[in-house]
């Protein structure tokens, strides 16, 4: 097949960007979306031009590093998918594809379709986590969790950290990305005792790095290739009510 | 003294490793921050070892070539981790998973090292639990497991195909906790291009900074190097595309001797090669192995669906050869089968290079639901890429490259032969010998990081509290800095016309063919000569676009494949040395009647240490000799 691409290039993270064209045929249906890029840029090389950036690395869904903003979608057309899945089946002989980077104010663009996403692991960082010491762990079936509450905190815990739920939000909210962290670990015995702290912590990182607020459009649940739930965002929220209601009697 | 001391531990087994760390010299904690460790590396060892080090008190860096720690490639495993804990009430033990490891890995691992590896294994579930990994747990909220290739109990906990993710992520979580705390600094997106020895010991390395291209200098009183596994060497693998063999490369140049490099392992169930422009094999889980059932038509050149063919003309090799152990044999043995059956003439698709695993047994027993439950999101990877779907009709699948057990060849301590330059993870050599067993790697991985590396640098340490940190300054540096700029701009010089990854996808090939699943003395020498040609070729015509002082991605492949010559030259002159047939390395010349793997204990029970002795040098080889005290040497036979 052949297909038309409109890239976005920008050579670093100050210069200004633009979108360029390119034409590619000989494109097979069953070639994977990236692998269609290393197409592209075996060819640029071959012209003496520059190849295009983008970030990836597992190639199989799991590590989280692909994230292009493919037709106006993060991830591309196909649900519950990521870049690196995505195939050229999933697009017309002839189309002309759009490719840009996520874009939001707390990803800055270093190059091409690369961007810098250590927003996410600030959030982690002040909060996204058990505090709990290596040594310092119990006997693992000390600790019963009841199979339903494991399997939501799992559901939950399978987020990829890829951003797209960034990229989707017309506010460029960081609600799902937190939540589903928030709502893992709220469900487990093990990360409550923290809960209430976790949530303050990482709710006024996400604020620190400068991510917008939620409207609920749920274009997050929408477009996240590892269907998060937006059931986690009304769990922290209540979270958030619960830490802060206690706080003022407290305080 | 040799200068291959293993430092193993006097005594009986199971008290190796407690009397050890009794022995181990310690840092007290108002000394530890003036201490600096250098990790490379965030998977499950890296990111376990700098949490935990950074949890002591030490002043750690810990650098990643990702955006973000918690993409390195332990993410992708995904069927389990082993812990003997022995909640299935099935006999098992920490000896027995000792011993399965040992016979496993067909005699040639280290008992202490394997020994140590089982018993920490349950300290890592305990901590992963702890850390809000969410592992399967039955309906009574106890945790439960399943079973692996080679064993005969059920010890694989599992959080269903996605056992690294979670892994990772609960460790990621735990770094990212010492990250808020500042006892550990991250350094994403930097790449090592050198270590830096001063007065014989590891005392920094040369980082590239992706984004910028600078070329930074990172000083430290000890080296972790955290760096998985060499299988991309293949180009196609299971692995990411970006893993590489350049930080052991790096290390083995400066000093440190390469352990096996040739055992590497061949994984047997990857969604098989569908075309040219591939860059990846995506693995499916050993947990299928479980329910799937492995067979090929009875006919050559079937042309059926494999819907259509009837059960008695199915051949179920696997249970036909190997009885005892049926779908769940080894996977080294299950790999060379499926070679077999393919060479053969059976082999099934359009390249005839792949096989049938079926669940409609298993689906038709326990229900579309419950084989949802524990593969579900496997076979939504599996539709997505080879476009059927694995509850109606069989998977196909095919050996790939998957895992090194070969690395640098480090002590008890886990210390390499440079003072101060540890190696940890799949970038060592030394718990798995010539096969690793599935769910082991999550198991040691962890272990290393979490559990061993802060007892036994802080041995290292101990002597060191004096030394002031290290300057940058120095001439060492200075010198190894100048050496990676020439080497880059070199690279940007030549100017060709070929990519990177078009030499890569070359070589990939050759080792494939020549010290691959199978090896012989005429194709190692055949796969010698071509790598001396590529790369010869490659040094004079490949094109590397792009500058150095700037995000440059061509840059660094080109680097990479670069070691990547000199890591796959060591590998066939290592496979070349061994004329024995063991665990995944199979010479031809050595094999049974019945086609398997014929060890040759009295001329080769050791490890092969490889000194570098210098560009366009032979490597010198230094044996390791492996004394079994407490385990008989077996045939290891599965049937």
């Amino acid at each position: 097949m052949k297909i038309k691409l409109k890239i976005w290039r920008q050579k670093n993270a100050k210069a200004k960007g633009r979108f360029a064209d390119y034409e590619l045929a000989n494109i097979s249906s069953e070639m994977g979306f990236l692998e269609m890029i290393d197409a592209l840029n075996t060819k640029l090389i071959g012209e003496k031009k520059e190849p295009v950036s983008f970030d990836h690395d597992c190639r199989e869904g799991i590590c989280g590093s692909c994230g292009l903003y493919i037709n106006g979608r993060p991830h591309g057309p196909d649900a519950r998918t990521t870049t690196c899945e995505l195939r050229m089946r999933s697009f017309k002989d002839g189309e002309t594809v759009v490719i840009e980077p996520w874009r939001a104010k707390s990803f800055p663009v270093i190059k091409d379709l690369v961007v810098d996403r250590t927003a996410l692991d600030h959030i982690i960082a002040a909060g996204g986590y058990i505090s709990v010491d290596t040594g310092a762990a119990q006997e693992a079936n000390n600790i019963a969790v009841c199979k339903n509450a494991s399997d939501k905190a799992f559901d939950a815990a399978s987020c990829i950290g890829c951003g797209a739920c960034v990229a989707s939000c017309k506010n460029s909210s960081a609600m799902l990305f937190v939540s589903a962290k928030v709502y893992q670990l709220a469900m487990l015995p093990q990360g409550k005792i923290e809960a209430r702290e976790r949530v303050q912590k990482m709710t006024a990182e996400m604020d620190r790095q400068g991510f917008g607020s939620c409207s609920n459009t749920y274009a997050c649940e929408a477009e996240c290739p590892k269907g998060i739930s937006v059931t986690t965002i009304a769990r922290m929220n209540a979270e958030f009510l619960t830490a802060k209601i206690i706080a003022q009697k407290v305080g | 003294m040799t200068k291959l001391d293993a430092k193993i531990p006097a005594g009986p087994l199971a008290e190796k490793w407690r009397n050890h760390k009794n022995s181990l010299r310690l840092v007290n904690p108002a000394n530890r921050k003036k201490l600096d460790i250098i990790v490379v590396g965030t998977g499950l060892a890296g990111a376990g070892a700098a949490s935990a080090l950074g949890e002591l008190g030490y002043n750690v860096k810990v650098f990643c070539y990702q955006d973000t720690p918690r993409r390195a490639h332990s993410v992708a495993a995904q069927g389990g981790i082993n812990a003997a804990k022995n909640y299935m009430n099935d006999g098992d033990s920490i000896y027995r998973l000792f011993y399965d490891m040992i016979k496993g890995g067909d005699y040639r691992a280290r008992e202490a090292n394997v020994y140590r590896a089982a018993e920490v294994g349950n300290d890592v579930i305990d901590h992963f639990t702890a850390l809000g990994v969410p592992f399967a747990r039955d309906y009574g909220g106890m945790l439960t497991n399943r079973s692996f290739g080679g064993v005969q109990v059920s010890r694989t906990f599992y959080a269903r195909g996605q056992t690294g993710q979670q892994c990772l992520l609960g460790t990621y979580s735990s770094l990212s906790r010492q990250i808020g705390k500042k006892s550990v600094t991250m350094m994403s997106r930097r790449e090592m291009l050198d270590l830096v020895i001063v007065d014989g010991k590891a005392r920094g390395i040369i980082a590239r900074n992706l984004v910028t291209g600078e070329l930074e200098r990172h000083s430290a009183h000890a080296v972790v190097l955290a760096t998985g596994g060499y299988g991309t060497v293949y180009y196609l693998s299971t692995l990411a595309v970006n893993s590489n063999g350049s930080a052991a490369w790096i290390g083995y140049k400066n000093g440190a001797f390469f352990g096996n490099p040739s055992f590497i392992q061949i994984h047997p169930t990857s969604i098989p090669v569908l075309n040219d422009f591939q860059s990846k094999l995506t693995l499916m889980s050993e947990s299928l192995r479980n329910d799937g059932r492995v067979w090929v038509p009875n006919e050559k050149g079937e042309k059926r669906h494999p819907n259509e063919i009837p059960e008695d003309e199915r051949d179920y090799y696997l249970e036909r050869r190997y009885p005892a152990f049926g779908n769940l044999v080894p996977r080294d043995v299950a790999s060379r089968a499926a070679k077999e059956r393919c060479d053969a003439g059976y082999g099934v698709g359009e390249s005839g290079l792949s096989v049938y695993l079926d669940f409609k047994d298993a689906i038709k027993k326990q229900g579309e639901k419950v084989i949802e439950e524990k593969y579900g999101n496997l076979f939504e990877m599996y539709e997505k890429i080879g476009g059927t779907s694995p509850y109606k009709e069989p998977m196909r699948i095919y050996p790939a490259g998957h895992y090194t057990m070969g690395g640098l060849w480090v002590d008890y301590n886990l210390m390499t032969t440079i003072p101060g330059l540890f190696a940890i993870g799949e970038a060592n050599f030394s718990d798995h010998g010539a096969n690793r067993l599935g769910a082991s790697s999550l198991m040691q991985c962890s272990g290393d990081g979490y559990f061993i590396l802060p007892y036994t640098i802080s041995d290292y340490l101990s002597d060191q509290i004096k030394v002031p940190s290290i300057k940058t300054e120095l001439p060492e540096f200075e010198k190894a800095e100048k050496e990676v700029q020439d080497r880059i701009n070199k690279l940007l010089s030549i100017n060709g016309s070929q990519t990177p990854a078009s030499f890569h996808k070359r070589l990939g090939k050759i080792m494939w063919d020549y010290c691959g699943m199978v090896r012989n003395e005429e194709g190692l020498k055949k796969g010698l000569q071509l790598i001396d040609e590529l790369e010869e070729e490659f040094r004079r015509d490949v094109m590397v676009a792009g500058t150095a002082d700037e995000f440059n991605q061509e840059l660094e492949k080109a680097g990479r494949v670069a070691d990547f010559f000199g890591v796959s030259r060591l590998m066939c002159i290592d496979a070349l040395g061994r004329k024995e047939s063991c665990g995944a390395h199979f010479r031809e010349e050595s094999q049974t009647e019945t086609g398997e793997a014929k060890r040759d204990d009295d001329n080769y029970t050791y490890v092969a240490a490889w000194e570098y002795k210098g560009p366009g040098q032979a490597p010198q080889l230094h044996k390791e000799e492996l004394n079994f005290e407490f385990v008989e040497l077996k045939v290891r036979s599965y049937k």
